[in-house]
This record gives structure tokens, C-alpha cells and sequence, in this order.
């Protein structure tokens, strides 16, 4: 099916895109096959633990500078060279600061809340293509996979809301699990929608799949499809990491935090540390499905192309990722945020039978082959 | 269906969409506009910037009492500031010269009483007092906050 998409065949597409690394060859080499797996599953634990922390690091830092010259401010430029320790700075202070229980809190279900989206963030991490042979592991169901662990994330919401013993906890917790089981739907409509043009569910596949100029990555070649899905898909990913215009989970100004208020020290700044790892890999989906995932921009011309593919694809992945983070920053500090209805009805009312119409249509389109050429 | 008239009035559903897609580019644009030009970033770096600080000339700071050239003030200890000042934050602590005159002997002003109101100012007939562009008056010691105005007697 892939292979039927694109000029290349399979035999092609292996020598062009190599799966594996060489730092995994040469483990592969030196061990046995036991040993190889298992310090290969290391190397990947360590590389995305420091990955996901100094990501969720800078995006913080990122945040704040964007929001402030949004708001015509400075932001943080104390703190190292344009304030960018302040982070570092914060996180010490929350390590530093006193992990409080409310009484009569569920002891086992508060500590165990804020790992719960902290993993899901980890899990989701794992089936990311950060470049052809950079990505921990490719499942052939890789975006049914993707789908249940950013799910499990409302878990972790709802227990933190419920064992907190907290009405405010509660009360967001409970809208948060509302709005994340409404837009999921959607979310997942709109990775289906990638995956009937793909006619893969693997991610590295689906980046595979959009080879070719600019205009072969999804958010084109399904003619008009591909751009609607791409909108359906960042209205419900900000809903999913409940952020502006969709943050009433938190709603600082009626619930005084939401989920995490009685949170301090360690239990919040994993809350605090997961929400920035989620948008990092919501951006990354949305790069992967929609613009191409690693593959360099071709516009169809050739020195600028081959100029274009001399720089590695994790850097044309980053960039596309921080062009979607500074999106969806774009958009949180523009909008005001939604009202319970209003949230609801967009989700039910709207997106879900355009999200849903929008997926027959490119049913057709795919069928009868009537894509961008 | 429902009783209650719509507060806005009905659009259609392409009319609505067109409306909000607009509204929300409109928005976009001006956040955007905003992040593109730094050079309208309103935040002034105080203890950076201050040597540049600009004050409107009208801003009250502590009263403080003008010297001419030669060293002399328009005091003549009337006593209408004192008078003037609801906090009590003036005291004319008046003497007599060497021809038996009232005059000036110290202006004791209690700054921590002081609610920059300007009424002193105003109530001085000779133009004496002023209200100065000083800001940075915190202190941890109390006799900061008690400032004799004149730097001699007055004649």
C-alpha cells in the first residue's frame, strides 16, 4: 500500500532510510542479542529522560518569553543570558519546597496521580520519529498505541481531582474529564484520517508515505481534507493539553488550579513538567501526520532541494516541532477561554460531524486516487 | 423553542463561521503585531534604567524648600504650611534675630507623616516649599524620615 503511494519501492526506501542507528549497530555488534536489547532500551530510557526534561525546560522558559512579547513584555531575562536559567531556577525552588497532603487525602491515589501523565508523556515519546533511524520503537499499530497513552492522561487528571479531597480539585478534574473524553474523539478522527491516506498506522511509515515535494505532505495532498484535519486536529490537541482557549481543567481565575491545587513541590512540578511534554509531542504528532515528520522541504527545484536534504532530518523534525509549539502558543495567548457549554458544543455540535465528514470525504478521495499529484 | 428572544441576532451558520474565523484572525493579528515589534515592549528595567527616568513635572515627591544663589530661602516662618497640612507632617520651630524679628529657626518635616498631598506648597505665599521628584525614600533608619527643610535661619 505504501509502496503504491510514492515511486520508491520498499527495497529503495530501506537503503535511502536506514531504520537503525548506528550507535545500536555497533551495541548490536558487540553483544548478544540479549545484552544488545537491553542496553539499548537504556541508552534510549537515559536519552529520553534528559530529552524530555530539558525540553519541558526550555518550553517553559520558551512560554513565558513568547507570552510576554505577546503582551508587549520583557519575560524572564534575569537569570542567565535572556533569562534562560529562570526554569532551572524554579525547578530548584519546587524541589526545595515541602510536599504537602491535605488531610484526609487518599494517600496512595494523591502520590500516584501526577506519575501517571509523566509516563503517558514518556510512553508517547517512544513512538515518535525524531529522524529515520531515531525513533525507539516503530509498532506497526503505532498510532493506536500513540492514542491509548495520551489518553491515559485524563487518569491522572481525575485522581489527582478526586483524591485531593479538594471541591475546586474535583470540580476541574471532573470538567477536565469531560472535555478530554469529548475531544479525543476528534483527535483520534483526525489520526484516522492520516492513517486511511497512509494506509499505515506506524509513524515512521506515515512520514514515509508523505515523500516528495511540499505539496505530497497530508496537509495538501488530500485536497482540502488534509488542511481541515490539520485545524480539527490542532483545535482538539489544545483541548486534549488543556491549554488556552480550552483550560478550564485549570481556570486559575474560578478554580484557583484545578486538579493540581493542593499540589506542591514534586507532585506539581511533574504535573508542570508532563503538560510541557505533552505539548512537545502533540507539536511532533502533528509534524509527523500533517508536515512531513523528518523529511526535508522540497520545492520541486533542484539545487535548493538536494541543499535542502544535506541538513539532517531530527533538524527539520525540531523545526517543524517548535514552528507547531510557537502555534500553539500563539494561540493560548490570543484566545480567551471557553465556557463549559461552549466548549461542549463546539466538540459535539461542530468539530465531531465535521471531524467525521471530513474523514468520509477523504475515504472517497482516497479511494478513487484524487490527490495532489 | 425557546422562550427566550437570542440576545444577538440570529446569523446564519456560514454567516457565524465567517464572523468567528474573522474575529479569531483579528486577534492572532495583533498578538502577532505585537510579538513583531520589540521595540514597543512597555516594561521599563527600573533599577537599570535609572539614570534615563523622566518625571512629569507635577509629580509630588518630599516637600523640600528651594535655595537661592546665595544660599537663602523665602521662608518667613508664617506658619500657613503648618496650618495647611492635615497629617501634621510641618513644624515651624520659629526664633527671633538680633532686631527682635520672627524668623525662621528650623523646618522640621516629618516625612513618614508626609501624604504628598501638596497642600503646603499651596499654601505658602512666599513660594517657598516645593514638591521635589525624589522616590527612593525607603530606609531602615528612623531619622531619614525627619529632615530639617532649611539650611539657615531665615533673616
Amino acid at each position: 500500500m505504501i509502496a503504491s503511494l510514492h515511486s520508491l519501492t520498499a527495497a529503495e526506501l530501506a537503503a535511502r532510510y536506514p531504520a537503525t542507528h548506528p550507535v545500536g549497530d555497533w551495541v548490536r555488534a558487540h553483544l548478544a542479542p540479549a545484552g544488545a536489547f537491553t542496553v539499548n532500551a537504556l541508552i534510549a530510557l537515559a536519552l529520553t529522560t534528559v530529552f524530555v526534561s530539558l525540553t519541558a525546560l526550555f518550553l517553559v522558559w520558551m512560554e513565558r518569553k513568547v507570552c510576554a512579547r505577546f503582551q508587549l513584555r520583557l519575560g524572564p531575562n534575569r537569570v542567565g543570558p535572556f533569562g534562560l536559567l529562570q526554569t532551572l531556577a524554579d525547578g530548584l525552588k519546587l524541589f526545595l519546597k515541602e510536599s504537602f497532603m491535605p488531610r484526609e487525602a487518599d494517600f496512595f491515589v494523591y502520590h500516584l496521580a501526577p506519575l501517571i501523565p509523566i509516563t503517558s508523556s514518556f510512553m508517547v515519546f517512544c513512538v515518535l520519529p525524531f529522524d529515520h533511524n531515531i525513533q525507539i520503537a516503530d509498532p506497526q499499530g503505532g498510532l493506536v498505541y500513540l492514542a491509548a497513552f495520551l489518553g491515559m492522561g485524563v487518569f491522572g487528571v481525575l485522581l489527582a481531582g478526586w483524591a485531593s479531597n479538594n471541591k475546586y480539585s474535583l470540580l476541574g478534574a471532573l470538567r477536565s474529564g469531560a472535555q478530554m473524553i469529548a475531544y479525543e474523539i476528534s483527535y483520534v478522527l483526525c489520526l484516522l484520517l492520516i492513517v486511511l491516506a497512509s494506509g499505515s498506522a506506524s509513524t515512521r511509515d506515515i512520514v514515509l508515505a508523505q515523500q516528495g515535494t511540499v505539496l505530497d505532505w497530508w496537509l495538501f495532498k488530500l485536497p482540502g481534507c488534509g488542511a481541515l484535519g490539520f485545524i480539527i486536529f490542532i483545535i482538539s490537541s489544545t483541548a486534549e493539553l488543556h491549554r488556552a482557549p480550552f483550560d478550564i481543567a485549570e481556570a486559575e481565575s474560578e478554580l484557583t488550579g484545578g486538579f493540581h491545587t493542593e499540589y506542591s513541590g514534586m507532585g506539581f512540578s511533574m504535573f508542570f513538567l508532563s503538560e510541557y511534554a505533552n505539548l512537545f509531542v502533540a507539536s511532533g504528532l502533528g509534524a509527523t501526520l500533517f508536515l512531513g515528520g523528518f523529511l526535508a522541504p522540497q520545492f520541486g527545484f533542484g539545487p535548493l532541494d538536494r541543499a535542502l536534504e544535506l541538513v539532517p532530518g531530527c533538524v527539520w523534525f525540531m523545526l517543524k516541532v517548535y514552528g507547531l509549539v510557537y502555534l500553539y502558543m500563539w494561540l493560548r495567548w490570543t484566545f480567551p477561554r471557553l465556557r463549559v457549554d461552549q466548549l461542549m458544543s463546539l466538540e459535539w455540535k461542530f468539530l465531531l460531524p465535521v471531524a467525521l465528514g471530513n474523514l468520509a470525504v477523504a475515504a472517497v478521495l482516497v479511494a478513487l486516487g484524487w490527490l495532489l499529484p | 423553542m425557546s422562550q427566550h428572544a437570542p440576545a444577538y441576532p440570529r446569523r446564519s451558520l456560514a454567516r457565524y463561521l465567517i464572523d468567528a474565523t474573522k474575529s479569531l484572525v483579528t486577534g492572532l493579528g495583533i498578538t502577532g503585531r505585537y510579538l513583531a515589534h520589540p521595540k514597543e515592549v512597555v516594561t521599563r528595567e527600573y533599577p537599570d534604567n535609572r539614570t534615563q527616568l523622566r518625571f512629569a513635572e507635577r509629580f509630588r515627591g518630599p516637600v523640600t524648600m528651594p535655595h537661592d544663589e546665595a544660599g537663602e530661602h523665602r521662608c518667613t516662618a508664617c506658619g500657613l504650611c503648618e496650618k495647611a497640612c492635615p497629617n501634621g507632617t510641618i513644624s515651624i520651630l520659629a526664633t527671633r534675630n538680633l532686631a527682635d524679628k520672627r524668623v525662621l529657626g528650623q523646618l522640621v518635616y516629618h516625612l513618614g507623616q508626609c501624604s504628598f498631598c501638596g497642600l503646603c506648597v499651596e499654601a505658602c505665599p512666599f513660594d517657598a516649599l516645593r514638591m521635589s521628584h525624589e522616590f527612593e525614600l525607603a530606609s531602615d533608619q528612623k531619622a531619614d524620615f525627619e529632615r530639617v527643610l532649611n539650611h539657615k535661619e531665615g533673616r
